[in-house]
């Protein structure tokens, strides 16, 4: 059976598919082609949610984007998307939607009470009432956003995909209304790549909503028809339906959003295909068809359901077939709403009234209109509604000469719809967004697009132009002119643009503000942003307590924000703004239209960038090794590095502990092959490092391997490594795995910016190789077995490096040492990691070769202090605080060394790095742990400085750490304490950072 | 020189063999790794007539001067990187060519470095193959941009990332990637041309 | 997202890109004989420029080349890219801000 309110004939929906959806727990049916909305009309449902503020009783107010009242809530579970606007949501089989921001239900809200104590709440009462005390601002803010409601969050883990992808195209042409499509096809013929992005599903805009329109002398859509056709069959366009341009940043990038599998049944989407696309596309010229909005009057309690824009009744009429209302009254101050009463008198809708706050309605359609007999009241105005989920009745009055007044008590009109049209605003979203001026038109009183501030123009009713015939031919030579921009002119005989016959709305009587017939704000609301719940009272209210700027107004009032963005109420608002000032309305200026210019959904912005595919896992070559071998795994910038490898039952501790031992008393080893290499060649690779390093470097042996410490030009430390010198001009710098990357960027700008004589070419090598340490007594005796190179002391000391073969493969080998023990790095071709490292593990076997991570690494430098560059250091840390003088030349320029010698540098409290023992052998401090020499009651306390590093070292038989103290250096022995934040107390003494061979015999032996 | 069979790629573990299918007709990407490639990177001053022919002496072509452009010799590929820097690519079953250049580079400021090991090559092709490369690229992948027969450095999702596009009859891109990404931007690039339809082939 | 002309690869977006500060500051060669004032000055100040600013870029994921960029930092609008250790080209800047 068809819904009570359907046509039964006309409109662009599919009466042979019935479509069934829930709302509100009702089953009801539409058909294929409707929208929620119109579904909900032709089922009488008017009444869909309660207001923001007040929990007014809101119906449908329009039927496009500029929806501000129809919010629902559509899906269930984690499927489940809020503030989605009714007149957007394409009907689907089995959609489940429901009102928000009511409850228990639509039809009984608790929370209505708010609007018969609304004196109580004007606007800025949030901030007045519920500022101070500002720590209980928490509480207040989950009461009132229960209260307010903005829909639900969904409850688990969004189990659709979503893909973003970049673009780029000639033209971007945005709307696919008359204007857009000339636009299109003028663009596209000319062999532009073209990016024609309409938010509809189908071609057409406004055409779709127009009984009788005619284009060429043909019916309108059916030459939409045909351009759909021929743009299709371009190769160079590409048309994107269902895709909202929700936001113009800057150079022309352009966010837009394609909804790709929301109009299809769950059991029809196809698996692989994403929901939603997030377009970001770079166009050369854009060029803005996003036509117009029609505005609504601000008169007495004009937000009850079944008042709506007076286009929207057409749209609900001819391209819906479906009655908004059995009885109407229309409402404005302009001859473009006569339409809409022709419109439904047609569909057999009786029209009460057309109320015409002008004082002589004439134009067109109102001609039309009182041929075909309807009744017009010229200078009237409506000044009360009556009805409470549904508008039953409007009182109409005369109005004064001035608009200022009506007189007597007016007319009472039954209705249950009420066709409002206050004039029209170009849909300027975009174009301010780019940040284009926008100018007040006075003939049309909008706001009309400025001078572009990017490589976009507009055209058709965004750009004022309210005429089809205008809007057509603008967009012809819009897009003839912009493919020319973009280098196609074009081709053959010059094609004249589509004829059509041009009408406007005008003649019109502009008024911000209908009076009613008590004061504003003594009964009845005279709703301005009705998503907000302001009103012209608020308004006025913040001009009287001292707001001036439009934006200020916005803020204080909240009109125009939210994610509606003011496109129904910004322009009424500055109209009221200007009004009450008594001057024109561009000396109030106009606020800020921000993106999206709908709502956009979060998973476009992750696309497939989540789980797994968050961000890169990056992986050793004997990465699947570890992992076989159980390893536990530690980040490392983006690196998966082993942090210890447990055995059967081991907890890390234990595990931590069996490895370090290892490498004192046999051989441990680590994959090393994260450390970055840089490889630096040319003649002038040793003047290169001079200036690079602290120490000095044309001096190092070909062969031999040193050292360095790198500082930014603020003197602090911000890297260290080995470097070897392979050839007289050719060295191997290892950094830091971190900092790799940043090393390099370092190196090249120094030596492209400061320094291009220097003859030198840097590469970063880092993954050609892979890098596997062998480290304790045993490992010369494991290397032997393997390799070519003579090992011996005098041969091979240490730090030097050689090259020969390991277990058959090339390999450079560096006998040097982060652990303290008897070390070598061995590099090999990255391929062949997996074997070096199998090969060693078997080998090395008879010496309980135990593979370490990187927590028994940190504890074997600990025990012979060295530094860690991020743990020891901290962007705020020199040479000089570390101790580590020694490497500082005192006879060249370096990149930091004049920093240095500032005066602050050589204060006695410095922060220095010392050691640090408890008195109680077996704690360990925690790392970042505060010192102080006298502990207080409570904090706050004199800080000294903070534990770095802390371990237990199984080889020193004691907990071990290093701290930076303020005067470190001058405090050894003394005693100092770490009040924790459980209330103990450590207390440890001050020593030197080496806890372990302090001779270091081991490393040279 | 030890046994190549013990030599392991970057992708090794995905077991891409094991999935090699016939291309069916809805594929719209097909994928494969290229492995083992030798890379060279040359650095030198193109300005300078010793380097280019120098460099011509060894490789038989000339490094490409044009920004984004490709050079092909006999076995061998030579992309431009930057204005002073190019990969020169042969397969592994070819006689490598760095120590040659070495040689007849010397005493110029010219710097030859092996890379390859370093990095692998991923092979994405097919009538989606640009659609599937813009989701995590920035760069404009249509013909009249990038043409058949250029390259191109750029990110690609979040790796740093070689492009070098085929001339070839069907888009045709190969993705070299630092060997640490590789798994990564493969399973990336899988997930991202799946509406398309994907196959691993040889 | 800004596109900027890289001199050497193209138009590419700025992601590509990383932000080196103000150009055309020199690093001083006789920092022994500059107060730590004057130092300070090189290490921690830049100008702040409404309106065209010389500034630096590096094509970090393309070629690694460094060079300068003028724009404009009231419109984002990039008057001119060029090579590090060349001239700022003659603008027009009456236009600008």
């Amino acid at each position: 059976m068809p819904a009570r309110f359907r046509l039964t004939q006309g409109g662009l929906i599919d009466r042979s598919k019935p479509v069934s959806f829930q709302f509100n727990g009702k089953v009801y049916l539409g058909f294929e082609g409707d929208t929620l909305a119109s579904a909900l009309i032709a089922n009488g449902v008017h009444l869909v949610g309660r207001s923001f503020k007040y929990h007014r009783p809101r119906g449908i107010m329009s039927a496009g984007a500029e929806e501000a009242n129809a919010l629902i809530q559509v899906g269930e579970g984690a499927r489940s998307d809020p503030n989605l606007r009714a007149t957007q949501i394409e009907l689907v089989d089995g959609l489940v939607a429901s009102s928000q921001n009511c409850w228990p239900s639509v039809e009984f809200d608790v929370s209505i009470v708010n609007n018969f104590a609304s004196r109580l709440l004007p606007s800025g009462f949030y901030y007045k009432t519920f500022m101070w005390p500002a720590s209980f601002w928490m509480t207040y803010e989950s009461a009132i956003r229960k209260a307010a409601g903005l829909g639900k969050a969904p409850e688990g883990p969004d189990p659709d995909s979503y893909d973003k992808t970049f673009a780029h195209c000639d033209v971007l042409v945005v709307g696919a209304g008359p204007s857009g499509l000339t636009a299109a096809l003028s663009a596209g013929r000319a062999g532009a790549r073209v990016i024609l992005a309409e938010q509809d599903n189908a071609l057409g805009g406004d055409l779709l909503s127009e009984a009788d329109a005619e284009i060429q002398g043909q019916p309108a859509l059916e030459w939409v028809e045909g351009a759909r056709a021929e743009l299709e069959g371009l190769e160079n366009v590409r048309i994107l339906t269902r895709t909202q341009c929700y936001g113009y940043f800057d150079h022309n990038f352009i966010g837009l959003m394609q909804n790709l599998t929301d109009h299809l049944p769950q059991n029809a989407k196809p698996a692989s295909l994403p929901r939603h696309r997030l377009w970001k596309l770079r166009a050369k010229q854009v060029l803005l068809a996003t036509g117009a909005i029609e505005r609504p009057l601000v008169f007495s309690d004009n937000d009850r359901p079944g008042i709506m824009l007076a286009s929207a009744c057409r749209t609900y009429v001819n391209r819906y077939g479906v009655k908004p209302g059995k009885k109407a009254v229309i409402f404005t101050n302009n001859d473009g709403a006569y339409a809409a009463a022709l419109d439904l008198h047609k569909a057999g809708i009786h029209v009460a009234a057309i109320v015409d706050l002008r004082s002589d309605p004439e134009g067109p359609m109102t001609e039309q209109a009182r041929e075909a007999g309807l009744r017009i009241l010229g200078n009237h105005a409506v000044i009360a509604t009556a009805g409470d989920k549904r508008v039953k009745a409007v009182l109409v009055a005369p109005l004064s000469e001035d608009g200022e007044k009506v007189y007597g008590g007016g007319e009472k009109i039954d209705c249950d719809l009420v066709a409002v049209s206050g004039g029209w605003n170009p849909t300027v979203h975009l174009h301010s967004q780019s940040r284009g001026k926008i100018v007040f038109d006075d003939d049309y009183a909008c706001f009309v697009p400025g001078t572009p501030a990017q490589e976009s123009v507009t055209a058709g009713a965004c750009s004022g132009n309210f005429g089809l015939g205008a809007c057509l031919t603008q967009g012809h030579d819009a897009g003839i002119a912009t493919a020319a921009k973009t280098g196609f002119k074009a081709k053959g005989r010059k094609r004249a643009p589509p004829k059509a016959e041009d009408r406007n709305f005008l003649p019109a009587r502009w008024m911000w503000l209908v009076p009613g017939d008590k004061p504003l704000g003594h009964g009845g609301k005279h709703f301005v942003d009705v998503q907000n719940d302001v009103t012209a009272a608020d308004l006025h209210l913040a001009l009287r307590e001292g707001y001036r700027s439009i934006e200020h107004v916005k803020r204080y009032t909240t009109t125009g924000m939210g994610t509606d963005q003011g496109k129904t109420s910004n322009v009424n608002a500055i109209g009221i703004v200007a009004g009450h000032f008594g001057c024109p309305i561009p000396n109030v200026g106009v606020t800020t239209f921000r993106p999206p210019y709908t709502p956009v959904t979060f998973g476009v912005f992750a696309g497939r960038d989540v789980g797994d595919l968050l961000d890169p896992v990056r992986k050793t070559p004997m990465h699947a090794l570890h992992e076989h071998a159980g390893a536990a795994f530690e980040d490392v910038g983006q690196w998966k590095r082993p942090w210890y490898f447990p055995i059967a039952g081991e907890d890390m501790h234990q595990a931590v502990n069996r490895e370090v031992k290892a490498c004192r008393d046999s051989l441990g080893v680590m994959d090393a092959s994260t450390l970055g290499k840089i490889d630096i060649q040319g003649k002038d690779a040793a003047e290169f490092l001079n200036r690079i390093y602290t120490n000095a470097w044309s001096q190092l042996k070909v062969g031999a391997c040193r050292y360095g410490l790198m500082l930014g030009e603020d003197g602090m430390v911000m890297d260290d490594g080995v470097t070897s010198r392979l050839g007289e001009n050719h060295f191997l710098m290892t950094t830091t795995t971190g900092n790799a990357a940043p090393v390099l960027g370092h190196l090249e700008e120094y030596l492209q910016t400061e320094w291009p004589e220097l003859e030198v070419y840097l590469t970063s090598v880092t993954e050609q190789f892979a890098t596997i340490s062998l480290a304790g007594p045993n490992a010369r005796n494991l290397l032997a077995e393997l390799t070519d190179i003579d090992l011996s002391a005098e041969a091979f000391p240490f730090m030097t490096l050689r090259e020969g073969t390991a277990a058959g493969i090339p390999a450079r080998v560096f006998r040097i040492s982060f652990t303290g023990d008897l070390s070598y790095e061995i590099n090999v071709p990255a391929s062949y990691g997996a074997a070096l490292w199998q090969t060693v593990m078997t080998a090395g076997e008879k010496y309980g070769i135990t593979p370490y991570g990187t927590e028994a690494m940190h504890v074997l430098r600990a025990e012979k202090g060295f530094i860690i560059v991020g743990q020891e250091t901290d962007g705020s840390v020199t040479p000089f605080d570390l101790g580590m003088d020694w490497i500082v030349s005192k006879k060249k320029d370096f990149v930091g060394r004049r920093s240095l010698f500032r005066a602050d540098m050589s204060k006695d409290d410095r922060k220095q790095l010392v050691g640090l023992l408890t008195d109680v052998p077996e704690q360990v401090l925690p790392e970042g742990a505060q010192l102080v020499e006298k502990v207080e009651d409570k904090p706050p306390m004199k800080m000294l400085g903070h534990v770095t590093s802390s371990y237990h070292s199984p080889n020193v038989g004691r907990s071990i750490a290093m701290a930076l103290i303020k005067g470190g250096r001058a405090r050894m022995g003394s005693k100092l304490y770490a009040p924790l934040a459980d209330g103990k107390v450590v207390t440890c003494t001050v020593t030197g950072v080496v806890f372990y061979d302090k001779e270091g015999e081991r490393t040279r032996g | 020189m030890v046994e190549a069979y013990l030599r392991q790629s970057p992708l090794s573990q995905l077991a891409l063999p094991s999935r090699i299918a016939a291309e069916h007709g809805n594929t719209g990407v097909t994928m494969a790794e290229r492995q083992f490639r030798r890379i060279v990177n040359l650095r030198g001053n193109p300005k300078s007539e010793e380097f280019t022919k120098a460099v011509k002496s060894v490789l038989g072509a000339d490094p490409p001067l044009m920004p984004n452009s490709v050079n092909t010799g006999k076995d061998i590929t030579l992309l431009w990187l930057g204005p002073d820097e190019w990969w020169i690519i042969t397969d592994a079953d070819t006689a490598p060519v760095a120590d040659k250049l070495r040689e007849a580079l010397a005493g110029q400021h010219a710097v030859v470095t092996d890379v390859g090991e370093g990095y692998t090559c991923i092979a994405a092709s097919g009538a989606s193959a640009a659609d599937t490369l813009a989701k995590g690229c920035t760069l404009d992948f249509h013909d009249s941009v990038f043409a058949p027969g250029s390259c191109a450095q750029s990110d690609m999702a979040k790796a740093v990332v070689v492009f070098h596009r085929l001339e070839a009859d069907k888009p045709s891109f190969e993705i070299y990637v630092r060997s640490s990404f590789a798994e990564y931007l493969w399973r990336w690039i899988e997930n991202a041309a799946e509406e398309y339809g994907v196959a691993v082939t040889q | 997202m800004l596109e900027i002309n890289c001199p050497y690869c193209g138009p590419r977006f700025e992601t590509e890109f990383s932000y080196g500060g103000e150009a055309h500051i020199e690093r001083p060669k006789d920092s022994e004989n500059l107060t730590d004032e004057q130092w300070g000055d090189y290490v921690f100040m830049n100008s702040n420029t409404k309106g065209v600013f010389l500034e630096r870029w590096v094509h970090t994921s393309g070629c690694r080349r460094w060079f300068n960029v003028a724009r404009d930092t009231v419109s984002y609008q990039i008057l001119a890219v060029y090579e590090t250790g060349a001239k700022p080209p003659k603008l027009d800047l009456r236009n600008d801000v």
